[in-house]
């Protein structure tokens, strides 16, 4: 079955929650997860704090501190889960609850080509 | 969206004010922040985990640990000490559920210290013990969460100041500690009980709060503690009947009696029986039973007199002057209860359910310019919009 990574963007606006409110989000994430079960492969949250952005100038490598959280969104995390096309994968993402934070990029693995 | 059955409801914010209990008990009240603080980085620690992992096994446990272990972090250079009273204590009580009672009760006197001011008693317990945020004290109580934040802060600082500690007063000396606890317990009742229905749910979260706090309280098997969980019961009962269908507020003769919670009427009445084992009658005593009686099929309005000159006894008010007056009204007529309840307006001038009463008196006894005037005074003195309604339609059908 095919692969799809879903990348979580938010601008980490988490300051100032109430543990009552922090409790609501993790029900609804579990919730979620329940309805994906065994679809999901693997999931993390990225750090919010540092972050580090490489690009090579001639012979050199350019360390530069980034993406900076609070000027737009950035991945906040991913979830990689299994389904069987796009529209599948879309229909899976509906009712995560990551929407309420920001958006979700869907982005299929490329497969390996049977040899 | 369908319930997770992994997680029971509250707990984030119950364990806050559990694990902050725990966590100031050993690090000392002096570090109440440091404690506040961890707690809220574990709280943060698993909105970063268990959306993507799932919830572990025991999330309590869990949260309880990564709270501590952050603390631990935070002064570990400062002194070993501390991580060795963890262990001590973690050797000792191995359930973490079962340690709490004690801390809690500490933690619960500690905020609702005599010389702190009631109100800044409520929110400093609602904030620490039950784990609320700021926000959602403020939207409970009314308040600007700025002014909700000050007052904790100044709190914390009067606690620091004074070096309060976290102790266990002794069993002679208990219940005269509890008085102040008790009535924060019942001031966070008031407050989410006189709140109309659907204004805001944070404040039916007070009423349970507050009947939470005062059942663990009961363990303490000191019978005026009783008595107000059962007068919380018992007017807990009645909740549900209080507004029609429209939110509207009815009176006590107009309400579905089929409305009225059973179970809690139960409750408060197991509660009324356990409350008399001892020789001391409090207003919590008084007023149960008068909220029982009003709980009868045929209200005893005679006794209900004799019940309000008791509370005059032990806790005398305008207020209770002024129900006084109003049980008086329905024993001796309308003209005698509004010339004792007329008696009473230089205190309560101000005070909705005086002109509110005044106007039904006068309504009773035929006099509608009086009755008009004082339910329109009650309707501009009202603070909620059902009641501001139900005021003003008194206005203009009543009279």
């Amino acid at each position: 079955m095919a692969k799809y990574m879903l990348l979580l963007r938010d601008n980490g606006t988490f300051a100032g929650i109430s543990p009552e409110e922090i409790q609501r989000v993790i029900q609804r994430y579990g919730a979620w997860r329940k309805q994906l079960g065994d679809r999901i492969v693997s999931a993390s949250k990225l750090r919010d704090t540092d972050g580090r952005v490489l690009h090579r100038d001639g012979s050199k490598t350019v360390v530069m501190d980034g993406p900076y959280t609070e000027t737009k969104e950035i991945v906040g995390g991913y979830f990689l889960i299994e389904a069987d096309s796009y529209d599948h994968a879309i229909e899976l993402s509906r009712d995560c609850p990551h929407f309420d934070f920001g958006s979700i990029e869907i982005r299929e693995l490329q497969p390996t080509p049977t040899a | 969206m369908t319930d997770v059955p992994s997680i029971v409801d509250h707990l984030f914010r119950r364990s806050a004010g559990r694990m902050t209990a725990t966590l100031a008990r050993v690090l000392g009240a002096d570090h109440l922040d440091l404690a506040e603080d961890v707690v809220q980085e574990a709280l943060a620690a698993a909105l970063t985990q268990w959306p993507y992992n799932g919830v572990p096994d025991n999330p309590e446990g869990w949260l309880y640990r990564v709270a501590r272990n952050r603390a631990i972090d935070v002064i570990r250079k400062k002194t070993r000490e501390i991580s060795d009273a963890f262990a001590a204590r973690e050797e000792a009580t191995p359930r973490f559920a079962h340690e709490l009672e004690d801390d809690d009760l500490q933690m619960m006197l500690m905020c609702c210290d005599g010389r702190l001011a009631p109100e800044t008693r409520l929110a400093l317990t609602l904030k620490i013990v039950c784990g609320f945020g700021v926000d959602e004290i403020a939207r409970a109580l009314l308040a600007k969460p700025e002014a909700i934040a000050q007052r904790i802060v100044r709190a914390k600082r009067f606690i620091r100041d004074n070096e309060i500690e976290l102790t266990l007063p002794s069993r002679d000396e208990l219940p005269k500690r509890l008085d102040s606890l008790l009535d924060v317990v019942y001031l966070m009742f008031n407050e989410g009980y006189a709140a109309s229905a659907g204004d805001d749910l944070v404040r039916r979260d007070l009423v349970d709060e507050a009947i939470r706090l005062c059942e663990e309280l009961c363990s303490l098997r000191v019978p005026k503690i009783h008595a107000l969980a059962a007068l919380m019961h018992l007017q807990r009962a009645r909740l549900a009947a209080r507004v029609d269908a429209a939110g509207e507020m009815l009176l006590l003769d107009e309400q579905d009696r089929s409305l009225w919670d059973r179970d809690a009427i139960a409750c408060g009445l197991r509660h009324l029986e356990a409350s008399a084992a001892g020789d001391e009658l409090t207003r919590f005593h008084v007023e149960a039973e008068i909220a029982a009686q009003h709980l009868c099929e045929e209200t005893n309005w005679p006794r209900i007199v004799e019940l309000y000159d008791d509370l005059m006894a032990i806790a005398p008010s305008a207020v209770v002057a002024l129900n006084r007056a109003i049980a008086v009204a329905m024993v001796d007529g309308p003209s005698v209860g509004l010339e004792a309840a007329a008696a009473l307006e230089p205190e309560l001038r101000d005070y909705v359910h005086f002109h509110a009463a005044i106007g039904e008196l006068s309504r009773r006894a035929g006099d509608r310019v009086s009755a008009e005037e004082h339910f329109k005074r009650a309707s501009e003195l009202s603070s909620t919009l059902p009641l501001k309604r139900w005021f003003e339609k008194r206005a203009r059908y009543g009279a």
